[in-house]
């Protein structure tokens, strides 16, 4: 009896962690989209003797249906199609894990005969490398790395724009001075986030305080609304997240505070709730990449950091409760941003340990915002790991 | 003082959807029947649950679309396990796995949706005396059912008849069988409900938890309540305060990352399952717990003609 019923939960304990490792499997499990529709457009226009179309695909992270970071990348693939016609022919394969079946995904790519590649997370960095050294004639275009070679470019956007412009509409709506913020990885590009946020709330109301919680995760809407809460509970009134979904926008809506829309425009969730989205916008990135290839302009070794400038940047549906002199204030950031008369990372710029990291008037240029890691005045406690 | 009573409520809160769906996993696996399948069932109840609520304006008929749905995924588990005796663990794995695909797939449409603005829910008379009024009196009505659900399964179990059949076939089938009860309808029957609140417990999470739903939203819950029966030795009052412990503990973390304190959030982020690791250990050690309380037939088939 003793033996038996140990012996059933040895049995049990392994096949749990049996159970466990075909989970974290299965989530990785890579479901292929059917290519798109245009495939049969193209194979009946036959009787004109037309160019073949250029083949580009994308490789996306999430599903497309995330509403968030993927959703916005195949938004502007969709633009991209809409801009284009027929002269070309996208297709893109959702839920691709990062690391080595990426690479299996990007051969497979190539074998299909897609001319552009497009990666849209920064895991797919060296198995893209790999297949990019292999094939020099297909060219090749990863999202947030910083490996680049002759037929591969990298390409990100200035999401800290976005997330100073939503720390400026905060600043002016908050009653408790306190701001929360859910973290998602303790990256510099997430820190600079935070630390963007902060400066912009800051610039309406100077003694506002920035409370972080990490969740360790990009997407987790359980968590994210775990964390939310507390924040609430700690006494924020306005959240901003720089995780993938609505939850923490949810959550503040169930407790009568306010938050934002990140990646993409998040205002039917919650629109009591919803300040104002930071939307990212990819498509005149892919569309002017595309057309280089087209014209046979386009060069490798490249690094594109786009932002409200080039239109990739924007917030969006901004709430009626937000004062018009606020709106005002946002109109304005834009215009300087555009023609390059504002600088959001201008000194003096202070550590929340008491350091001067940029002095009066030194503007930080992008091996600087590459690199930040501390919190900025402001911001309560540590950056994890950070000093 | 005040964001302590908070804390508590967020703990309660956290721990419903553990402690639900830990029940249904007890009453499966008091009848001798592991379904790994939790997760799976929980997920597609989401979409189920989501999908209902936001075509007929009401959370209540989505709780009863995502029971219906975890009993039916029970349903054809409970006919693969008990009628054709396959391997009850492959089983819930498949189903696990397929319930994780089968939801993604209906609720390619759901992603963007969304349900009316939660409110807070007001206990009325109870919810405005200090401290213990926003600690325990504002919280959804499924909270104090899942209170009344774990006392009516351990009176169920401990004092019904049926509850003693119940617990005879998850401990000798064959003895349950010679004494004429039909073991595999009893089975089955238990499986089905179990199937039942997981799903109850995949509706709470998208439709009041977190109101949406995403692909895989319910990440991982599903396996934790499984490890709860066995945290609890099988005992329903244990499942619930394994679940408000597993809830606190979830909660702490974000707590004390708030209040500033100096641990890395990658370690408070591992503090849940630590705990659970723990107390796993310290149960596993004390055999007689085990031997006392794990029903001694569980994860085995049963043939009638043996």
């Amino acid at each position: 009896m003793t033996l038996s019923s140990k012996r059933a939960l040895l049995r049990l304990a392994g096949w749990s962690t049996l159970a466990a490792t075909a989970a974290l499997v299965g989530c990785g499990k890579n479901e292929e989209a059917a290519p798109a529709p245009q495939a049969q457009a193209s194979a009946a226009s036959a009787p004109a003797p037309k160019p073949e179309p250029l083949k580009i695909a994308f490789a996306y992270v999430g599903p497309v249906g995330d509403g968030g970071w993927t959703f916005a990348h195949d938004n502007a693939r969709k633009a991209l199609q809409a801009h284009f016609g027929d002269k070309i022919q996208t297709s893109f394969v959702e839920k691709v894990p990062e690391g080595a079946d990426a690479e299996r995904v990007f051969r497979d790519m190539v074998s299909q005969g897609n001319k552009l590649i497009f990666g849209t997370t920064f895991g797919y960095m060296e198995p893209m490398l790999k297949v990019a050294a292999d094939n020099p004639n297909v060219k090749f275009e990863h999202a947030t790395g910083y490996k680049r070679a002759a037929n591969m470019n990298t390409y990100d956007s200035r999401t800290y724009e976005g997330a100073y412009m939503a720390g400026v509409v905060a600043g002016a709506m908050t009653k408790t001075k306190t701001l929360g913020i859910v973290g998602s990885i303790p990256i510099p590009e997430v820190i600079r986030n935070i630390d963007s946020f902060t400066l912009g709330a800051q610039s309406v109301n100077p003694h506002v305080k920035v409370r972080v919680v990490w969740v360790n995760d990009w997407f987790n809407p359980p968590k994210e609304t775990e964390a939310a809460q507390s924040l609430i509970n700690g006494g924020a009134d306005v959240l901003f997240q720089n995780t993938d979904s609505s939850a923490v926008l949810q959550t503040a809506a169930k407790n009568k505070k306010y938050a934002f829309g990140w990646d993409s425009d998040m205002s039917a969730y919650a629109p009591e709730a919803h300040l104002a989205s930071s939307v990212i916008n990819w498509a005149p990135y892919y569309i002017q990449t595309t057309q280089d290839v087209l014209d046979g302009k386009w060069v490798g070794n490249k690094a594109s950091w786009w932002g409200v400038k080039e239109g990739a940047i924007d917030l969006v549906s901004i709430s009626d409760k937000v004062p018009a002199e606020t709106k005002a204030k946002i109109d304005q950031i834009k215009a300087g941003l555009k023609d390059g008369s504002f600088s959001i990372w201008k000194g003096p710029i202070v550590s929340n340990a008491g350091k001067e990291e940029l002095k009066k008037d030194e503007v930080a240029d992008d091996k600087f915002l590459g690199g930040i890691n501390f919190y900025v005045k402001g911001v309560e406690g540590k950056v994890p790991g950070g000093k | 003082m005040h964001s302590f009573a908070l804390l508590i409520a967020a703990t309660l809160n956290a721990g419903t959807v553990l402690a639900i769906a830990g029940l249904g996993l007890l009453i499966n696996e008091r009848a001798g029947i592991v379904n790994l399948g939790a997760e799976g069932m929980m997920l597609v109840a989401a979409i189920a649950g989501f999908a209902t609520a936001v075509h007929t304006g009401s959370d209540w008929l989505g709780f009863g679309a995502g029971a219906l749905a975890g009993a039916l995924l029970a349903a054809a588990f409970g006919v693969l396990v008990i009628w054709l005796n396959t391997n009850q663990y492959a089983s819930g794995l498949a189903l696990s796995l397929f319930g994780a695909g089968f939801s993604a797939f209906a609720g390619i449409n759901y992603t963007q949706q969304k349900l009316s603005e939660r409110g807070q829910f007001h206990v009325p008379g109870l919810a405005d005396i200090p401290f213990v009024g926003p600690a325990l009196f504002r919280e959804h009505p499924m909270v104090y059912i899942t209170i009344a659900l774990t006392a009516a399964l351990a009176w169920f179990l401990y004092r019904s008849r049926a509850g003693l059949v119940l617990r005879a076939v998850g401990e000798s089938p064959e003895s349950a069988h010679a004494l004429g009860y039909p073991v595999r309808r009893i089975r089955m029957a238990a499986v089905v409900a179990g199937g039942a609140l997981c799903g109850v417990a995949g509706a709470y999470l998208s439709v009041i938890y977190t109101p949406l739903w995403v692909e895989g939203m319910v990440a991982g819950k599903g396996w934790i309540a499984l490890a709860l029966t066995t945290f609890a030795t099988w005992r329903p009052a244990r499942v619930l305060l394994g679940a408000y412990l597993f809830g606190g503990v979830t909660m702490l973390q974000f707590y004390l990352q708030g209040r500033g304190v100096e641990i890395p959030s990658q370690f408070l982020s591992m503090l849940p399952y630590l705990a659970t690791i723990v107390v796993l250990v310290a149960i596993s050690r004390n055999a007689i717990w085990i031997r006392a309380n794990m029903p001694a037939s569980l994860g085995k088939p049963f043939f009638p003609g043996s």
